[in-house]
């Protein structure tokens, strides 16, 4: 007896559906496993995070806060990954665009007239993350550098960028030593939704329906699905393949900028430490569960920043470490990957030896 | 106890359906080379990778040395003293050559005796003529001494029978020379060498005892002293004399496309095309024949604008088409249906109806001001599907579910429908069944008759000899003639593609006939 793969031609719909819903669940058996070995009852324990996520406005709001950021991000890698770039770099193009909106913000509004501060703020937060992700395009293009490996390590150069500035040259003053900039004047303050919600999820959920409407209305969008599911055929269909890519970082740089404007002129109204808290690297695990489209991140952004709000939740009232959530995430990345080998095969059991086998069947 | 050291009995493989060998049986005797002669996708690597271990077969036996075997991997027919060098090494690139030989050597210890290892790999590469540099890396190496490791690291492993997968092909004369010195002294020493090729003269040169494969059968086993190299040609292409019988319309005398003095590099940086010119007529197919790798893909991919030439120009009517780099321009000029018809042809994951309009996605009224237009997309693909018969459940389809015949229409569909005049067509019906391979031939006498000039590149000749009007044969990249396909001598083809050149090969024929 033998268990076989067997390669598919396509799937549909609903086996893609099951694989992911197979995959958070393996996931989620995973961590009971894990909440079993500590002594604590995982069905108590989920019931617990779930109630600690969407139980109430409060918590529902809090888990809000944290999915428009991961929206973002999230929505910046996986447009990045269709045309199969793999940006790992959204964290620093989060760090840059907080850094392009924090300058605008505390540097400009001397000069800018004041209703035009807040654009200025945003579209900073665009531009910084967008030249950001342009960088290890344009090394790619001239140098023939991998972008898993520049993005990678651009991230590393924004936040030490970054925490020179609250740390040193952007320090406040007046700030009682506390590591971060002034309070950026309230022109500058993006709006609230309520709370601490503020439009940025507003930000995330147009550009979702303009990168369906960009990959999916657009001839641009066609060559990126082209190249991004085959690059011999788009230099077969004589597409410029450079151009797009430099196109596509710039926006998944620009998209993840926003999520980093979102927080510093959205919830701290300065900058400071705790821009850089993973919401770039999280982005990814957003990206593979939504299978990369638009709808499916919107949906991933939301149950991601759950699992960790609710994590917190656990903390509070098990005990528990908060970073169960990691644990969690990972698990669910790793088991959306594995989930790929149920599309790509179908898995037989074989009874009989193959030497024993018949021609004819 | 026999001289056979191997026996290969009934051995039938399948792949979905595909039957590659179909109850071949394959005898090879102690010290002696034999060659496994015959055209792509006859099933010499299917049958060679059974024998390897690298695939199990659906049916039959295989015998070492007399005794019956099982052998579930690599591994397992390494302990009966098989293995095969496969086309593509199998060596680590940045590691030393005597590190690759120590590589999954499974009877080391776990700190090896480098220097008793040295000794005897030093003194097997003199054995045997295997000269190999055992302190560079291996990117450093030629392709002949890359060979010569994996050669060397199968020998080391206590291999007395070797398969050869195409070895001469990648090599230069003189390496060819030294593999041919180093196998005949793995003969003299009792080992067995069988050598899977679709060279003629590689069977002549090396071979002790040839078997023809043809459509996964053994069409026969034959001492190389008692046939010639126009006999084999018969056996591996099947003809017995009988040729396909296709009226041959006259030709326009307008010439659509010209080319003139084609020169240009292969994947691997070696001259891939030397000076090639000739001309199609409208409503006229030019066929190239070939044995695999002399240049046809070199040919169609500078045609098509997506290999830089070194030299020449190519011109449809009046208007010169050569460039030397990416144009999108060309597609409006010369179709082209490319021989990777899964990676290059079409794009899996995205619908027919996305596929269909690949080439043509920036006209109107498939977009306006870079917005797509749905509805007239799916009006043309319907259209298209319909008037080529693909069979589909709709045309959002991912391409990717459709059987290779109806993938092969989609290509050929969104081809024709940009390409006014003139086309390139490569291994059109490779891997298809008889009727979808009937139905593509059909589609391209009809554009034929529509006046259209055609380039018909394949491997097989009965497609070649049905088809064309013309017939080109291209070895090592240099035409060795062109002929009426009405006149075409399936022997004078066969031998023109071994590399005999159309003048030259009268005085070979007669040689053949003489043993």
């Amino acid at each position: 007896m033998k268990l076989t793969l067997e390669r598919r031609q396509g799937y549909g719909q609903w086996t893609l559906l099951l694989t992911i819903l197979g995959a958070v669940l393996v996931a989620l058996a995973f961590g009971a496993l894990l909440l079993l070995i500590v002594g604590v009852n995982p069905i108590e324990a989920y019931r617990l995070m779930f109630v600690g996520a969407f139980g109430s406005e409060f918590a529902t709001v809090d888990t809000l806060v944290k999915a428009s950021p991961l929206l973002l991000t999230g929505l910046g890698v996986s447009l990045a990954l269709r045309a199969n770039i793999w940006n790992i770099g959204a964290e620093g193009q989060l760090v840059m665009g907080g850094f392009a909106a924090a300058g605008v913000a505390l540097f400009w509004s001397e000069w800018l007239p004041e209703p035009l501060l807040l654009p200025a703020v945003i579209l900073a937060g665009f531009v910084g993350g967008a030249l950001w992700g342009l960088i290890p395009a344009l090394l790619k293009i001239f140098g023939g550098v991998n972008e898993i490996v520049s993005t990678l390590m651009l991230n590393y150069v924004a936040v030490l960028w970054v925490e020179y500035l609250f740390f040193d040259a952007w320090r406040d003053p007046r700030g009682f030593g506390f590591p971060g900039t002034a309070e950026f004047p309230r022109a500058a303050w993006l709006p609230r939704l309520t709370g601490q919600l503020h439009i940025g999820i507003i930000f995330g959920l147009i550009i979702a329906a303009l990168i369906w409407f960009l990959l999916n209305r657009t001839t641009i969008g066609y060559e990126i699905r082209v190249q991004g599911k085959s690059p011999l055929s788009a230099r077969y269909a004589g597409i410029n393949v450079m151009r797009n890519l430099m196109l596509v970082m710039f926006l998944s740089g620009g998209i993840a900028g926003l999520a980093g404007m979102g927080e510093v002129a959205g919830i701290s109204h300065r900058m400071q430490n705790g821009l850089a808290v993973g919401y770039g690297f999280t982005a990814l695990i957003v990206a593979f569960l939504g299978r990369l489209s638009p709808p499916g991140v919107i949906v991933a952004a939301v149950f991601v920043a759950g699992l960790s709000v609710g994590s917190e939740q656990l903390q509070l009232s098990m005990n528990l470490p908060a970073s169960f959530a990691l644990i969690l995430q990972g698990a669910v990345l790793l088991c959306i990957a594995a989930g790929d080998l149920f599309l790509r095969y179908r898995v037989r059991l074989n009874v009989r030896p193959p030497s024993q086998q018949m021609v004819a069947e | 106890m026999s001289d056979l050291s191997v026996e290969m009995i009934a051995i039938t493989k399948t792949f979905s359906g595909v039957v590659a060998n179909n109850s071949i049986d394959l005898t090879v005797r102690a010290g002696e080379i034999h060659a496994l002669l015959g055209e792509n996708g006859a099933g010499k690597s299917t049958l060679m990778k059974i024998l390897a271990g690298a695939y199990q077969p659906d049916s039959g036996r295989i015998l070492i040395k007399g005794r019956e075997v099982n052998l579930h991997s690599p591994a397992d027919a390494l302990k009966q003293g098989i293995g095969m060098v496969y086309q593509h090494f199998m060596l680590v690139e940045t590691m030393t050559v005597e590190e690759n030989l120590l590589l999954g050597l499974h009877t080391v210890d776990l700190i090896p005796n480098r220097k008793k290892l040295r000794t005897e790999f030093e003194s097997l590469s003199k054995q045997y003529g295997l000269d190999v540099p055992l302190d560079a890396r291996v990117w450093q190496l030629s392709v002949g001494e890359k060979q010569r490791v994996e050669i060397l690291r199968l020998l080391h492993r206590g291999a007395d029978i070797l398969i050869l997968d195409e070895p001469t092909a990648v090599l230069t004369p003189q390496e060819a020379e030294q593999l041919g010195h180093a196998l005949r002294q793995m003969m003299s020493l009792g080992k067995s060498v069988v050598l899977i090729t679709h060279k003629l003269d590689e069977v002549m040169q090396f071979a002790d005892r040839v078997t023809v494969l043809r459509s996964g059968e053994n069409v026969v086993t034959v001492d190389t002293a008692t046939t010639s190299p126009t006999q084999l040609a018969r056996y591996m292409l099947g003809h017995e004399m009988a040729r396909v019988q296709r009226a041959h319309e006259q030709t326009g005398d307008e010439i659509i496309l010209r080319a003139q003095g084609l020169s240009a590099l292969g994947d691997r940086g070696l001259r891939a095309l030397s000076d090639l010119s000739f001309e199609i007529h409208k409503g006229e197919i030019l066929g190239i024949a070939g044995v695999a790798g002399n240049g046809q893909r070199e040919l169609a991919e500078v045609l098509a604008g997506l290999r830089p030439l070194q030299n020449g120009r190519v011109w449809i009517r009046d208007k010169d088409i050569t460039r030397n780099s990416l144009d999108r321009t060309v597609s409006q000029y010369l179709g082209y249906v490319p021989e990777d018809r899964l990676h290059m042809g079409s794009v899996p994951g995205l619908a027919v109806s996305d596929n269909l309009i690949l080439k043509s996605y920036r006209q109107k009224p498939f977009s306006r001001s870079s917005l797509l237009n749905f509805s007239a997309i799916k009006k043309f693909a319907s259209r298209m599907v319909k008037h080529f018969n693909v069979v589909t459940s709709s045309v959002d389809t991912p391409i990717e579910k459709l059987s290779g015949g109806n993938i092969q229409k989609v290509i050929l569909a969104r081809e024709i429908s940009i390409a006014p005049e003139a086309i390139i067509v490569s291994q059109p019906t490779r891997g298809l069944d008889v009727g979808a391979a009937e139905a593509v031939h059909r589609l391209l006498l009809e554009e034929r008759k529509q006046g259209k000039a055609i380039l018909l590149i394949s491997e097989d000749l009965d497609e070649l000899l049905l088809l064309s009007d013309r017939i080109m044969v291209l070895s090592g990249g240099v035409s060795m003639g062109t002929i009426p396909a009405a006149q075409a001598d399936i022997d004078e083809l066969g031998l023109m593609m071994t590399g005999v050149n159309r003048t030259s090969h009268q005085q070979m024929q007669s040689e053949g006939q003489m043993t």
